[in-house]
């Protein structure tokens, strides 16, 4: 028995805090928030509160505005991915043919990572500017010097739910395509040159060794990508608050929304939101954790 | 050897925990006594820099002659129109530590803190400190909550005036000093403006300037009476005159700037003083705004919102007494204080805005401020939903969001209902 707890004492006693304060701060309080998205907790005042079921539920996923955020999330995310994995993949296939420079080039893509998205929100926020023609400022007069007007657009003041996001996502797309790029890179280079070398041997073409040696070799780390970009997308904030301020019904996602609605102290919706919010990332999340999982089981 | 480093490493670190709780506890301890704790008055505000800085350091001043027992103790939180503080404020109230008095607009606003239970009817104040003679008894009509007074205002703000740009006007043959008599003459003008060559005559910012340009159409559209029942439920929002109302509006936002939703009102402001634009319309804190960029006097003309004159649509700063707050002598004081002559001379003359007695003397004040207290006496008060005179922060969050959405793809009717739903929330 004393031998017993010898083995996995020490090991248990390490573990404890980690267990403790994650169970406390993560999940005690995600079953505090799902718990209080059950209640009629609609204001700020004390008191005893009713428990309505999934109430608050089902008048989220009638309301209007709320499925306008759940749109508007689904098409920046989109369009982020899409956007950042044709940027991230492209530069990495530059820089792995080998360029001069190689390490400044990598820097200069990677920097934007290191901003703060509220610092370079409140720029793209100039940026993104919506006049054209002789006020044109921001991009658009960027374009109207380079002599290309027919690229000066209203960004996301104007126009469909598709252009309004994509100009969204394009600040985000700017910001995280060099952290993709650095993933691929090292992918690229994980791959033994012996694999390559037996391609060119048997007479591959650059576009066959890309397509049926190299890439396959890369699924795992696209995978990654997708999960890191995909959550990263569902749980924006700080940058949409910074380009379009709040209640801006144009460019509203659920965390703008439930930001919006705890700040008139309504808890239990906020709540619910935030449950919302939980399930979309979890579906995403979790396939992606139970799949590694076995992996590193069958290994 | 490796056991005894690490019980050395132990016993070391213990010892620095040791040190630094005895630190904090020497730290408490130099704060000073109860006793003199309890004479501190806790004000929060959102007056941290500028002329409202200003202002609350004129205040201070009367405060400590006046109650010369007690210690102002500066709780301010940075951020415009409060945005910020609030958040701050409703932790401190949730976990029932209110200061000892806070920064509120004036009104509707207040029903939030008056609903959870966090703030006291001020009401026999008004009668100690002889309030309820020296404010106009319209503005007491539009402060009174089921009978109750929850707050004594600071100041006043006045939210139906455009700026113009006497030079642009000229241009298109407007004579700049007169105000268009209804929304439809100021939308002929606009015309004239745009035939001159002014292409975005009518410069606006996004969010609330959007707000108050639709209520400034409301009220002129209206009237007086039929517009302060849009806020108490005794106008129906339904109506067709409503819709005609909305429908100027709209003619109105295909006058004004593209990049509407992505600037503020000092950019607009300077659309204006640039004379990219002819009109904007905003709050009497543009007053202040120019004295502060030295813009002369001759440079701009302001006039209430065309079809609005006789009207005085408010806004207050007030403040409160908290439920449970820890020394509501000292905060009464500075109730007295805010409430009182000396005081709101002392405030209003740097910030800019007007005392809400009407004792005050016009002399003592710049140039727009003593016309806004001319028409402070002479008119009708109609409040403000923008600034929370009128509407709960809950149903500006709606109304804010409505008006967005219709900034992009305009639906006067769609807007209509989305209003008429937002004022039957909290």
């Amino acid at each position: 028995m004393h031998g017993r707890i010898r083995t996995w004492g020490p090991g248990a006693l390490v573990l404890l805090p980690t267990v403790l304060l994650l169970g406390y701060f993560v999940y005690g309080l995600i079953a505090w928030t799902f718990n209080t998205s059950l209640t009629d907790r609609h204001t700020a005042r004390k008191g005893p509160v009713n428990y309505v079921g999934f109430e608050n539920y089902t008048n989220l996923f009638s309301e209007d505005r709320f499925l306008n955020s759940l749109k508007n999330l689904g098409v920046l995310t989109v369009a982020f991915i899409v956007g950042t994995l044709i940027f991230g993949v492209l530069w990495a296939l530059l820089l792995e043919k080998g360029v001069p420079g190689e390490s400044v080039f990598r820097s200069i893509y990677l920097f934007p990572m290191a901003i703060s998205m509220i610092a370079s929100g409140v720029v793209w926020g100039w940026l993104l500017n919506p006049s054209q023609g002789d006020d044109a400022r921001g991009l658009n007069r960027l374009f109207s010097i380079l002599h290309l007007n027919f690229l000066e657009n209203p960004w996301w003041t104007a126009g469909s739910r598709w252009t309004t996001m994509m100009a969204i996502a394009l600040p985000a797309v700017w910001q995280l395509s060099g952290y993709i790029m650095a993933l691929f890179l090292a992918g690229f280079r994980g791959i033994p040159p012996e694999l390559r070398e037996a391609a060119r041997v048997d007479g591959a073409s650059e576009f066959k060794l890309y397509r049926h040696v190299l890439f396959p070799q890369l699924s795992p780390i696209a995978l990654s990508a997708l999960i890191i970009l995909g959550h990263m997308s569902l749980k924006l904030f700080d940058l949409i608050y910074a380009i379009t301020g709040p209640n801006q019904f144009r460019t509203e996602v659920p965390s703008i929304y439930m930001w919006n609605t705890l700040l008139r102290s309504d808890q239990a919706k906020a709540a619910a939101i935030a449950i919302v919010m939980l399930a979309v990332v979890a579906v995403l999340v979790i396939p992606y954790v139970a799949y590694t999982v076995r992996q590193e089981s069958e290994e | 050897m490796r056991g005894g480093l690490s019980k050395t490493l132990a016993v070391l670190g213990a010892a620095g925990l040791l040190a630094a709780s005895a630190c904090g506890n020497s730290d408490d301890g130099g704060s000073g006594g109860d006793s003199a704790a309890s004479k501190d008055v806790t004000v929060f505000t959102w007056w941290a820099d500028g002329g409202e800085k200003a202002g609350l350091d004129g205040m201070v001043s009367v405060f400590n002659t006046d109650c010369k027992d007690y210690k102002f103790v500066n709780s301010a939180v940075a951020g415009g129109a409060g945005s910020n503080a609030k958040q701050v404020l409703a932790n401190d109230l949730q976990a029932g530590k209110p200061p000892s008095t806070f920064q509120a607009h004036a009104g509707a606003e207040l029903r939030d803190y008056i609903n959870a239970g966090q703030v006291d009817d001020v009401s026999n104040l008004y009668k100690d400190y002889g309030l309820d003679k020296a404010f106009p008894q319209n503005l007491i009509d539009n402060l009174t909550v089921d009978g109750k007074i929850y707050s004594i205002p600071a100041n006043i703000h006045r939210a139906n005036v455009v700026w113009a740009n006497p030079d642009v006007l000229k241009k298109a043959g407007i004579d700049g000093t007169k105000a268009p008599a209804t929304v439809d003459a100021w939308i002929a003008d606009m015309d004239k403006l745009k035939a001159a060559g002014v292409k975005a005559p009518l410069a606006i910012s996004k969010g609330f300037a959007q707000e108050m340009l639709v209520e400034a159409v409301l009220l002129a559209d209206l009237g007086a009476d039929k517009f302060k029942g849009l806020w108490d439920g005794k106008t129906d929002w339904a109506g067709a005159d409503v819709t005609a109302a909305l429908n100027k509006y709209k003619t109105l936002l295909t006058y004004t700037n593209a990049d509407r939703e992505a600037i503020d009102w000092p950019d607009a402001l300077g659309y204006v003083n640039k004379g990219q634009a002819g009109y904007t319309l905003m709050g009497d804190w543009v007053a202040a705004q120019q004295l502060a960029d030295k813009v002369p006097d001759s440079a701009y003309t302001y006039w209430p919102a065309p079809g609005t004159a006789g009207n005085f649509q408010f806004l207050a700063d007030s403040f409160t007494l908290p439920t449970n707050g820890a020394d509501p002598d000292g905060a009464k004081c500075w109730l007295k204080t805010v409430g009182s002559a000396e005081g709101q001379k002392a405030f209003n003359t740097k910030k800019g805005s007007i005392p809400a007695r009407s004792d005050a003397k016009p002399e003592d004040y710049p140039k727009y401020q003593q016309t806004a207290m001319a028409d402070w006496k002479a008119d009708k008060i109609v409040p403000s939903c923008a600034h929370g005179a009128a509407c709960t922060l809950g149903q500006n969050n709606d109304i804010l969001s409505a008006l967005s959405q219709f900034s992009g793809s305009p639906d006067v009717a769609k807007l209509q209902s989305a209003i008429g739903a937002a004022m039957k929330t909290n």
